[in-house]
């Protein structure tokens, strides 16, 4: 299989059309997705978009970078001609009338969207378990979850039903899913790639971000998705950094890697722990200079996150009424309808946090829980920058654990929260941080994950070290971690 | 048990406090790139954003900024140099993200003032703060009998309003007005309007809900030094009604103290037909609206020269056109007033400016002109004749040319569409006849009709003349000058 930097260059090449690139991955989806369920819907018009790549191709006109190349959506993509559900029963069948800024711009830049594909309700949860339409399925054991919200896009991957994915991350939704498939998935530094259209959870913490199979892939999605956009407040007027350029050339000789001392100990599997210190140790080998470095508020970030994010939803979800789209429930007055709605259109675990957040924001309350969380997030930016004032890169485990058993943790929200427990500190601050794979653990043989963090707006930094780990390990094994999942040999073999 | 309002003063000591909405005239939403205009066709000034479509993200109008700091520095603000929008968390069908982007606490302008003439003395109107927000969109009641929710079979909701940039402007608690609180307030709101049309930032029409105002009222016993329970009176669409629902309040709490009972926080409903309020919802039940900064927007940072740039841009406003006027035309106060209420004072500079003495000009506009205006049913600003036509007419009447009887023709003329005031002397042959010779044989022919007036002049009855000038008047049609009529008289008579 392809990587995407190769599918783009043989379709620019006129090697393979777009066309037959299409329909090579919706044979795949058609034959795998039964038992991966990555995605929600697979659009109808794909080979029509691939068809118009491969018109302007013979017509001479320029292509974009990702010509060709498929790009399976997370659900919460505000795109025309596919339903937008965000994995919840309220938005289901809802059409969006218009296009997010980021799936447009992949549109221009040549991109098939191929399908829309599952999550947690609202991007809420670590493991699509809280999607309204059925969890998708980790393609190396489709008794796993493949971690979330973004965990539909990381399957599909992982899963080779598209090469590349878009997800958000507001916790941790991009790298956790990434780490548990095996693949690389990046989050932008916070405001380089646009909102709009992106359906919110948690507005000061979204940020869509690329996953791919291998860094590069990761890369070329990360530039042509991102970029200032008017349409969002929030996003930052400065050139994209050379996020390909990095990829293209992974080093880190010379580079100040910072371990953060707070993620180790209890609740991490050892086998993760292990995966994680060899490549430190591997980084150390190539040249880069580690040293420790104490984050001391980083253990507050997960209780200031359960309190900043569900405050946020409280009101971002207020919208999902049944008065103009989306699910209507029930009848009588306005105000009834309104909450029969929502009390049918939502699931538990988005109750959970819209009653959590909409207490932290109540009179009285406020200081206490809101006012104190966004205290906490000010007190790790500080931690941040003044690591990043003796290191170039953080690194540390992204998830505390492997791809845990469906069902192991529904029915205790803590330890699912914990899944995000490395990951959260870079959303709070806004920094960028990218998941990479660095091995399986020895107990159950699953992916671990390298989490690389960089401050605001050095992304490339995050590319140049996972390219360089990235190289090494496959040279070390001497083939791509993928080529170990013996869940995908199964589903192939279907 | 009724109190009539001045019993009521007797005994209390009234305290009010305005909130006043002011939609803002900018081209485009708020938030959006949507139109403004009034009336159009439901749901048809309409985006992804001001229907608070899942994914869609608010964008800050400058314009909507600028007009706020315009409004900050009229009423004497302190403009932030750092602020926020939040949100205000609340569930109803017109607001289609279920919040509304507002100013908590931290307001763009705060701490001002504006100063407001009643009965010729100065009322200083604390202004509380000055804050940016979103309008809502308006819900229609169809099928019960009052047009309110009660009662109704079904609403439907235009969106058009959705997000048009609104102003609140918040007047600190205005006390020490006693018997004047009703016009106080009501002169506030008037000064205020005036001030929001000089500025150029709203259409200020209170009919179609561009400018509405809340009411606060308490009173408390006189000399108690304390301040009683306020009341919030919605739906004031007027500046009658402004003035009416202030009164209202006053004798009703007065009534409801005056019987032993204790009046109640609430919002409380104003009724034009009848001029009483009736009890809306109860502040005890009010709801939390969980404020919070508005993480969707970063915050508003106008810098210093752009805010002094602003001020410099800054029209005159009406207090100190009104010092300025009442300086350069010796008006009193009263003359001042009666010109603003006439809606002349546009007119009445502008006749000025071409020329017109101020004395003429405000002749011609509060007479002549607001008669016919009235007439019509119109304002004077409203009539087919411009400053520049009145000023001439005036030139015409101090050059003698017309009279002002002929002076009222040729307005006649010009209103209806028969030209310049040139041209309708010319069409209807209106000018004075001040040709001697033509006016000497009506004079004699006066003086041969009436020998016995003109044997009284002689005998030095001078007054008896005005008969002759009369009869020589009425000879020539009126277009005589009766000035010269009168020195052609004296010489005749005596020859």
């Amino acid at each position: 299989m392809k990587t995407a930097a190769e599918l783009a260059a043989a379709v620019a090449s006129g090697e393979v059309s777009a066309a037959e690139v299409t329909a090579a991955h919706l044979e795949r989806i058609a034959a795998v997705d039964g038992q991966v369920r990555a995605f929600l819907h697979v659009a109808e018009d794909a080979a029509a978009q691939a068809e118009a790549i491969d018109g302007k191709r013979a017509a001479g006109e320029p292509l974009g970078p990702l010509a060709g190349v498929p790009v399976a959506v997370k659900d919460l993509f505000a795109t025309v001609g596919m339903p937008t559900t965000c994995g919840s029963k309220i938005l289901q069948g809802w059409l969006p009338p218009y296009e997010s800024t980021v799936t447009r711009r992949l549109r221009d830049a040549g991109a098939v969207l191929i399908g829309k594909t599952n999550m947690d309700e609202f991007a809420m949860g670590s493991s699509t378990e809280n999607s309204r339409f059925g969890p998708s399925r980790n393609p190396w054991d489709l008794g796993k979850v493949p971690g979330g919200s973004s965990g539909g896009s990381a399957a599909a991957v992982a899963a080779y039903e598209a090469p590349l994915a878009l997800g958000t991350d507001t916790g941790g939704s991009i790298r956790q899913p990434a780490a548990v498939c095996g693949i690389v998935g990046t989050k932008p530094t916070y405001g380089g790639s646009s909102r709009y259209g992106v359906v919110a959870f948690a507005s000061s913490l979204d940020t869509p971000g690329p996953f791919g199979r291998t860094v590069l892939d990761a890369a070329l999605l990360h530039e042509a998705m991102s970029g200032h956009d008017p349409l969002d407040s929030t996003s930052i007027d400065a050139p994209v950094p050379p996020v390909v350029e990095a990829a293209r050339h992974g080093d880190v000789a010379g580079l100040r890697i910072g371990v953060v001392t707070e993620f180790s100990g209890d609740g991490y599997q050892p086998g993760v722990m292990a995966r994680f210190t060899e490549a430190v140790e591997l980084l150390e080998s190539l040249g880069a200079k580690v040293t420790e470095i104490s984050c001391p508020h980083f253990k507050y970030a997960l209780p200031a996150y359960y309190l900043i994010a569900p405050s946020e939803a409280s009101s971002n979800l207020a919208r999902f009424d049944g008065m103009r789209y989306g699910l209507r429930a029930g009848s009588g007055s306005a105000e009834e309808v309104m909450a029969q709605t929502r009390a049918a259109g939502f699931g538990a675990e988005v109750k959970r946090r819209i009653i959590l957040g909409t207490y932290a924001l109540s009179s009285g309350y406020y200081d206490a829980y809101y006012g104190k969380a966004q205290q906490v997030r000010t007190l790790i930016i500080q931690d941040f920058d003044a690591a990043f004032g003796q290191v170039d890169v953080l690194v540390s485990p992204v998830t505390p654990t492997t791809a845990f058993r469906l069902g192991e943790r529904v029915d205790d929200p803590m330890a699912m929260y914990l899944a995000d427990l490395c990951t959260i500190p870079a959303d709070l601050a806004g920094n960028a941080a990218i998941s990479v794979p660095c091995g399986l653990a020895d107990e159950d043989g699953l992916p671990a994950g390298l989490q690389v963090m960089a401050p605001p707006l050095a992304d490339d930094r995050l590319y140049r070290v996972a390219a360089a780990v990235e190289a090494a390990f496959t040279r070390r094994w001497g083939h791509p971690l993928l080529a170990e999942a013996k869940g995908l040999k199964g589903l192939s073999s279907q | 048990m009724t109190v009539t309002y001045e019993e009521a003063l007797q005994r209390y000591e009234p305290v009010f406090g305005l909130e006043t909405h002011v939609e803002l005239g900018t081209r485009t939403k708020m938030f959006c790139g949507c139109g403004t205009a009034f009336g159009a066709e439901p749901n048809s000034q309409v985006c992804p954003v001001c229907l608070g479509l899942p994914g869609s993200l608010p964008v800050v109008n400058r314009v909507a900024i600028e007009y706020t700091i315009k409004i900050g520095l009229a009423l004497n603000c302190t403009i932030a140099s750092w602020c926020r929008f939040a949100r205000k968390n609340y569930f109803y069908p017109d607001m289609p993200k279920n919040f509304q982007i507002s100013q908590y606490d931290e307001p763009l302008c705060t701490d001002g003032y504006l100063d407001v003439a009643v009965g010729g003395k100065t009322v200083r109107v604390g202004i509380e703060r000055v804050h940016l927000e979103e309008d809502t969109g308006k819900s229609l009641h169809i099928g019960g009998a009052t047009g309110r929710i009660q009662g109704a079979e079904y609403s439907l909701v235009d969106y058009n309003r959705a997000g048009i940039p609104l102003v609140e402007i918040v007047t600190k608690p205005v006390p020490g007005t006693g018997l004047a609180a009703p016009e106080v307030a009501r002169a506030y709101v008037t000064e205020l309007r005036d001030v929001l049309r000089a500025l150029g930032v709203s259409d200020v029409r209170m009919e179609e809900g561009s400018l509405r105002c809340d009411v606060n009222t308490s009173i408390a016993p006189r000399g108690s030094g304390e301040w009683g329970t306020r009341t919030e009176t919605k739906n004031v669409n007027s500046l009658r009604s402004v003035e009416r629902a202030v009164r209202s309040e006053i004798t009703r709490q007065a009534a409801v103290l005056d019987s032993g009972g204790r009046v109640i926080q609430e919002t409380r409903h104003f009724h034009e037909d009848t001029g009483v309020t009736t009890s809306g919802r109860s502040k005890e039940e009010a709801q939390d609206y969980r404020y919070f900064p508005e993480p969707d927007l970063v915050p508003v940072a106008p810098d210093d020269a752009w805010v002094k740039s602003i001020a410099a841009s800054l029209p005159e406003l009406p207090s100190a056109r009104r010092a300025r006027l009442i300086e350069s035309w010796s008006l009193s106060e009263l003359e001042f007033e009666a010109l603003r209420n006439a809606g002349a004072l546009d007119v009445v500079e502008a006749t000025v400016a071409r020329g017109a003495s101020p004395a003429d000009a405000r002749k011609w506009w509060l007479g002549e002109l607001a008669r016919r205006a009235n007439d019509a049913g119109t304002e004077v600003s409203s009539l087919p004749i411009t400053p520049a036509q009145v000023a001439r007419i005036s030139e015409l009447v101090a050059a003698g040319t017309l009279n002002d009887r002929l002076a009222r023709e040729v307005i006649e003329g010009v209103l209806a569409g028969e030209g310049s005031p040139d041209d309708v002397v010319a069409a209807r042959g209106l000018a004075v006849v001040s040709d001697d010779g033509a006016l000497l044989a009506a004079v004699d022919a006066a003086i041969a009709g009436n020998p016995d007036v003109a044997a009284r002049i002689r005998g030095g009855r001078v007054q008896a003349a005005g008969v002759l000038v009369g009869a020589v008047m009425k000879a020539t049609r009126g277009k005589a000058d009766a000035a010269r009529v009168r020195e052609l008289i004296m010489e005749r008579v005596s020859s």
